[in-house]
This record gives structure tokens, C-alpha cells and sequence, in this order.
């Protein structure tokens, strides 16, 4: 059945009120639910996070729960990320929003006993920080982690039934599509991508808009629309929590990017790796299809679009665009020179419009609001928003959203509150195994595009992992590198030789066997590396390496001149060494001691010999008196 | 790795070329079918590659130059159990190399290995995505976070008890 503007109309009037109460604050939200069919509204995430940490047994407890005392006007919603993965699995209870944080199925039945039935909040169960002194409850968006973020990409995140088309319809949803197909033309559709300033999210920044204008503009009967959701940079997962949690957006952007370029088919290439996702995206597809917004005749305006997915299979460059294509094509996903760049030859050589999945997610807003409120948000050269995931020593490990133009302090001090064990911060990543680091002297930078690739970083798909003092900056530039070279496709010998040899020279570092000289060909090897490899991966791959000399390079010296590395992480340079003071001469690391290295007399210190050992440890896990450490 | 004699059934042979002659004639289609031929056989070897050379119509050597480029596909069978250390780098900055040398350690086998009878390979897998609750590992899909050297192992252990 073709869809009009009616039935849209119709479905998001009747589903409108039992959105927006998730949206409103209290008051506002209690009055609102008033008009729905359900009392109250339980919010679990399902998202990967939420999903592992067992949200879905807390789904089932409350399910389960509400069928026995026979609560007919309580509605339970299975939503994407809501960000604050470190403290899933999460519910959110409307009108009230009292957000739960860590809940188990016992939680959950006090949460309807107490909450749903008795109106008594389980303040001990919330998330501490939404709890004011006074006992009074703080709305979420005034918690740190909130505050400050502003979600566009993510604004249905955690907020709808991904799997419930007529949730997103409530919310705008496909409107934007509806505007472009019935109002608009070819060019006015790319000409407000392009005023909005939207830039490729996935990395490399170029301009969506021109993207588009370029593919219009090249002849062809064939045209494909592709999206980029094989997102391999480790750390990163915005990508995926979109795909999970609104995977609506990106169909309704895909249609309205076939129709600004002339397209009738679409494929979203998305990682295998990505259940979840994967699965939601099979529903929203398909229902998307049963209510005509994909499919012949959209709208009734003659338009015709519909999507397939391809699942990746585990290789890292095809995330590279040439490399994706090829793969979707059924080949070895190796990557090709460009030009001709994929808007002229991309998919099965015909014009093709490739864009990242949180690219997407802005688009429909931008049509809807128009370009220039997209336009106003940001920095001069860098527009909108843009959605991190923050990981490694940071206490809140999550997804967050955040205008061009942020501080890294904002994120790590405010949002991300803080590195956690009281320890300090010493380097934040960003752009994963391309990307680089940002040290503590630049953390009052502001964001954008530009101003990370001045301090030799780079935006990158939107992983932000912080590193504290623990952290090895030799050892994580190791670490990448040895990333990068596995997944090296070795079609071109810069790279498949040069990640190898730099990894070497990086090992030889992390075992106080290089050089001095070594650093010099370290960085010969990298800016021969970058003009000489084929593609990105390659191009990029020495950039973890050369920011961290460039920040951290005393660190190297160190590693190779004094053989010491202070984050105790390279363990070739590290010695086990016993306290003479606190040792008791118990004996019991001598008897443990698999190669005799370690010698005293009873109840005298012991000694353990440096050239003997051979670094296992069981010195150290026996001693009762804490007397072994290592330096 | 000792190599394991192929063991398909007609069953299983019937299955993929259903579902190879389906869906060959849509454009790039070799991955779907490799995809489809592990999910059926539960690895690639070169037998099933000339079930899919033949029922596709192109030559051996690019199915295997395909099945050979993606590290989901796997040309040796896989234990029972399959355990899979994320070494992405949230993973990693917390700890992920000690969580898998523990379980090396444990099952006696390197990553990318099958304990000799069969019961248990181990994997190194990419970023999971699920950085919040790093460090992560998985047994047969199924997410085990927070981990820490010790309760790696012992959830290792508590697949032995189960037989």
C-alpha cells in the first residue's frame, strides 16, 4: 500500500503522546501520560553494552513480574544506547525518568513491587548522581554525563523501539523523506546538505554535500547508495549504537541520498561482529518496506529505493571505501586508486554515494530543521555534532554527543567524569590505528577536524580512548601497529613491508634492543609510508607511532637509552627485585621458583638473580609478605 | 594442527547449493554463499570451496583467494567451544593480553588454536563494541565483561563441568 502524508500524519498523531512522555520533563511528562494508555513506561537499553552486562534477564524479570500482579497499564520498552554503557544494564522509568543504573531481575521486582505499584522510588537502586543530598531526584539531563552533550545523531537513542517503526514515525520519523520526494528537487536537496556544512563522520571529513553534487552530476543510468557500517576502528561503537538504537534514520537518509542522486538501490555493509545491529537494521528494513517508505513508488511520486545488507566478514580495510565496494562485490576487499573516485566508477562501476552511518543520522534532521540551524552549531570549519565513544581509563565509559567545537577537558573532566583510582591523565586517541594522540598540554583544544590534524591527530570515526600514567605510549604505539600490519590487505608493498618493519623497529624498542638511529628510520619509514601506500590504511598507519615521538618522545629514550620503561607495562625491560625489608626469608618463592633463580638462607632476605629469571611471576603471586615488585 | 578429515553430509551439501542456486545470480554473492557454506559446515575447507566453485561457475582459486581474505572464514574446523579475547583497545588498555595468556595458559593451546580433543579453540577477536564493559571476551557469542585473569579462567573451568 503507498503511503501518504495522511497516514504518516495519522501514525505519528497516535503514537505522539506516548513517545514525547519519554522526551518531556516530570511535570510535563505525568500530564502527558495522562492521555496515553499506560500509567508508567519502563525504559531497558538493549543495546550491545546493556545486552552483555544482562539487561535481557532484567526484561524478562519485569515482564514476568508485571503478568503475575496483572499491570495491564504498564508498557515495558526495549530501547538502543542510552550512553552510559559502564553502568548498564540501564531503565529509565517514565514519567518520573528515574534512571536505574546496574539492575539486576531482583531490581527489577523491587522496582515493580515498589516503584510501579507503590509509588515509593528505589532511590538505593538509581543512578547515584541523579539522587540530590536532599533526596530530591535530578532529571538525567542535568547530570554531568549529560549536561553538557547535545544529540542530534543520537537523538532517538534510547528513547524508541528500534524495532517499532511507528515509534520513529512519532518522533518525525520519515517526514523529512515525505518534504524531499514531494517539494523538493535534486539540487535543492544537495544544495542544503551542503549549506548545513554536514561533514563525513567517518573519518576523513569531506564535505557530504559535494559528495552528492559529484555523483549527481556524473552520467549514468545505475547509481548505487552505499553506507559504511563496518566500523573496525577498536574503541569505537557510535556507529553500532545508531544501527541499534535508530536504525530508522539511516533507511530514511539512504532514500533521501537515492533520490538527490538518482538511485534506486542501496547496501549497507555492516560488520559481522555486530549482531545486534545487524538484526535490527533485518526488521526496520522490513518493516520500512510493509509501510511503503522502501520500494517502488514512494509516497506515490514515482520514486522507487529499496536496501540490501551485506555483512562484512572481518577485515579491517574495508572500511576503506574502494576496499568496501570490492567486498560487497564479492571479492578480496583490497582497496584501488583513486580517482576515479567511487562518484564516478564505485560500485559495480557504476556512480556511487558512500557515506558513514552517523552521517546519515544527521541527515534527515537537517532537511527537516534546515541548513541553516545544522549550520549554527559548531565551529567555522566544523558543523554539527559529533558522537564519541569514550573508552579506557575514564569513569564514564560511553557514547556521547557533543557540538564541534568541545574541549577534550569538557569531555574527560565533565562528561566522562574523570580518570578513575585517582590516577592522572596522560593521552587521549583519537582515529584509532590512523589516528594519533592528543597529550595533557593540548587538552583545552577544541575539537574539530582542523584543530586535531594541527596537533597531529585526527578525527577519525569517533573513538576517544584515555590513557593514565599506566599507559606505555611505546607500548599502544605497538599495539596499533601491530593492528594496522595484520590487517594489511598486502596488495601494496609500502604498506605490507613498511607496518612490518616499523612494528620490528617498535618491538626491538619495547626489548631495549634499538637504537637511537632507530627513531630517525622510524620516522624516514613514516613519511615514505604516507605518500607511497594505496590507501588510508596504509597512508595512516605510522600516525600513532609519530604522534607519540612527536609527545612522547623522551618516553622512547628512556625505553631504549636507560631500558626502562615507568609505566611497567614492556615486560622484557622490567626485573622482579625482592625487598630486603620486607622480606622474611620464608623461602617459599625460592621453592616455587620454576629455573632456581632465587637463593637465600632461611629467614634471611632472598635475591633472586636478574639473568636467571625468566619473568613468570610465581615469585611475586606466592610471597605472602609483599616483599616481590618489579622496576 | 593436525588436519581433520572432512566429514560433510549430503545433507549439509544439499543445504548449500539450494541456497548457492538461489541466490548466484544476484550481483556479488560469493560472500553471502561463503558466509551461508561456514554457517552450514561450520568451517571452509577446500571441499566445500569446490561445491561453491562448481555451483557458481567460477574457478576454485577464487573462491579460495576470497575465503582466505577475511579472517571470519575459517579454513580448519573449530573446537566445540569457541573462546574469543577482544584486543580491541579499550579492551586492551585494560588489561585484554593478560586475560588471554591466562586462558592460553589454561587451555594449554596459543589463539588461533583447538585443544587436541576437540573441546575448546581460542580466538583473538576485534573490538566488540561493547568497550564499556572492557575487558571482554566471548564464548560462543556469549559476552562475558569486566573480566579479570582469574574469572576468565574459571569461566573456562565451568564449561568443563557442564559435560
Amino acid at each position: 500500500m503507498t503511503m501518504t502524508l495522511d497516514r504518516l500524519t495519522e501514525i505519528k498523531q497516535k503514537n505522539e503522546e506516548l513517545v514525547l512522555v519519554r522526551k518531556l520533563v516530570a511535570a510535563k511528562a505525568e500530564e502527558m501520560a495522562k492521555h496515553t494508555a499506560y500509567r508508567k513506561q519502563i525504559l531497558v537499553c538493549g543495546g550491545t553494552g546493556c545486552t552483555s552486562s544482562g539487561s535481557k534477564k532484567v526484561i524478562d524479570a519485569l515482564e514476568s513480574e508485571i503478568k503475575e500482579k496483572n499491570l495491564t497499564d504498564v508498557l515495558v520498552v526495549r530501547t538502543g544506547c542510552f550512553g552510559l554503557c559502564a553502568l548498564g544494564p540501564i531503565v529509565i522509568v517514565y514519567p518520573e525518568g528515574a534512571f536505574y543504573s546496574q539492575a539486576t531481575p531482583e531490581g527489577a521486582k523491587r522496582i515493580i513491587d515498589e516503584h510501579i505499584i507503590k509509588g515509593m522510588i528505589c532511590k538505593d537502586l538509581l543512578y547515584p548522581e541523579t539522587v540530590h543530598t536532599d533526596g530530591e531526584i535530578l532529571p538525567l539531563s542535568k547530570t554531568n554525563f549529560y549536561a553538557k552533550q547535545m544529540r542530534i545523531a543520537l537523538k532517538n537513542c534510547g528513547v524508541i523501539d528500534p524495532e517499532n517503526i511507528e515509534e520513529y514515525i512519532a518522533l518525525n520519523g520519515y517526514l523529512a523523506l515525505h518534504k524531499v520526494l514531494t517539494s523538493m528537487n535534486q539540487d535543492q536537496v544537495i544544495d542544503t546538505v551542503l549549506a548545513s556544512g554536514l561533514r563525513g563522520r567517518g573519518g576523513a571529513g569531506f564535505p557530504t554535500g559535494r559528495k552528492w553534487a559529484f555523483c549527481k552530476s556524473t552520467k549514468g543510468d545505475i547509481k548505487y547508495v552505499c553506507c559504511n557500517a563496518d566500523e573496525g576502528d577498536p574503541g569505537a561503537f557510535m556507529d553500532r549504537s545508531i544501527l541499534e538504537g535508530d536504525p530508522h534514520a539511516v533507511i530514511e537518509a539512504m532514500a533521501i541520498a537515492g533520490f538527490a542522486i538518482g538511485a534506486s538501490q542501496g547496501y549497507v555493509y555492516v560488520r559481522a561482529e555486530y549482531p545486534i545491529a545487524v538484526q535490527r537494521l533485518e526488521i526496520a528494513i522490513k518493516q520500512a518496506r510493509e509501510y511503503g517508505f522502501l520500494g517502488e513508488n514512494i509516497f506515490g511520486t514515482g520514486f522507487n529505493f529499496d536496501i540490501e545488507i551485506r555483512l562484512g566478514a572481518g577485515a579491517f580495510v574495508c572500511g576503506e571505501e574502494t576496499a568496501l565496494m570490492t567486498s560487497i562485490e564479492g571479492k578480496r576487499g583490497e582497496p584501488r586508486p583513486r580517482p576515479p573516485f567511487p562518484a564516478v566508477e564505485g560500485l559495480f562501476k557504476k556512480p556511487t554515494v558512500l557515506n558513514n552511518v552517523e552521517t546519515y543520522a544527521n541527515i534527515a534532521q537537517i532537511i527537516l530543521k534546515g541548513a541553516d540551524w545544522y549550520s549554527s552549531i559548531g565551529t567555522e570549519t566544523s558543523k554539527g555534532t559529533k558522537v564519541f565513544a569514550l573508552g579506557g581509563k575514564i569513569t564514564n565509559v560511553g557514547l556521547v554527543e557533543v557540538p564541534m567545537g568541545t574541549t577534550l577537558r569538557e569531555i574527560i573532566e565533565e562528561i566522562g567524569g574523570g580518570i578513575p583510582n585517582g590516577k592522572r591523565f596522560k593521552a587521549a586517541q583519537t582515529g584509532g590505528p590512523s589516528g594519533g594522540c592528543i597529550p595533557s598540554v593540548h587538552i583545552d583544544t577544541p575539537i574539530d577536524y582542523e584543530s586535531l590534524s594541527k596537533i597531529g591527530s585526527m578525527m577519525g570515526s569517533g573513538g576517544l580512548i584515555i590513557m593514565d600514567e599506566d599507559t606505555c605510549m611505546v607500548d599502544i604505539a605497538k599495539f596499533y601497529l601491530e593492528f594496522t600490519c595484520e590487517e594489511s590487505c598486502g596488495k601494496c608493498v609500502p604498506c605490507r613491508i613498511g607496518t612490518h618493519r616499523l612494528l620490528q623497529m617498535l618491538d626491538d624498542i619495547t626489548k631495549g634492543k634499538a637504537t637511537l638511529e632507530e627513531l630517525d628510520r622510524i620516522e624516514e619509514l613514516a613519511e615514505h609510508m604516507k605518500v607511497s601506500c594505496l590507501c588510508a590504511l596504509g597512508q595512516t598507519a605510522s600516525n600513532p607511532v609519530v604522534s607519540t615521538l612527536r609527545y612522547f618522545r623522551e618516553e622512547y629514550i628512556d625505553h631504549i637509552v636507560n631500558k626502562r620503561c615507568t609505566a611497567k607495562k614492556c615486560k622484557d625491560l622490567l626485573h622482579y627485585r625482592i625487598d630486603p625489608d620486607k622480606c622474611k626469608g620464608c623461602t617459599l618463592c625460592a621453592r616455587n621458583c620454576p629455573v632456581n633463580a632465587i637463593s637465600g638462607k632461611v629467614k634471611e632476605p632472598h635475591h633472586i638473580d636478574v639473568n636467571t629469571c625468566i619473568k613468570c611471576g610465581l615469585c611475586m603471586q606466592n610471597c605472602k609478605f609483599g616483599a616481590v615488585f618489579m622496576e | 594442527m593436525a588436519t581433520m578429515a572432512f566429514r560433510g553430509t549430503p545433507k549439509q551439501e544439499r543445504e548449500l547449493r539450494k541456497f548457492i542456486q538461489a541466490h548466484k545470480d544476484q550481483p556479488g554473492a560469493m560472500m553471502p554463499v561463503l558466509q551461508e557454506a561456514q554457517g552450514v559446515y561450520g568451517y571452509l575447507p577446500i571441499e566445500v570451496q569446490q561445491i561453491i566453485s562448481e555451483e557458481m561457475g567460477v574457478p576454485l582459486s577464487q573462491v579460495f583467494g576470497v575465503a582466505t581474505f577475511y579472517s571470519q572464514f575459517s579454513l580448519t574446523p573449530k573446537g566445540e567451544h569457541t573462546v574469543s579475547v577482544c584486543l580491541g583497545t579499550a579492551c586492551y588498555v585494560k588489561g585484554a593480553d593478560k586475560i588471554l595468556s591466562a586462558i592460553e595458559d589454561r587451555l594449554g593451546i596459543k589463539a588461533g588454536e583447538c585443544t587436541p580433543d576437540g573441546f575448546f579453540s581460542i580466538e583473538s577477536c576485534r573490538c566488540l563494541g561493547a568497550c564499556g564493559l572492557a575487558p571482554v571476551m566471548t564464548v560462543d557469542g556469549e559476552v562475558y565483561g569486566k573480566c579479570t585473569p582469574e574469572s576468565a579462567v574459571e569461566i573456562i573451568n565451568s564449561y568443563y563441568k557442564e559435560v
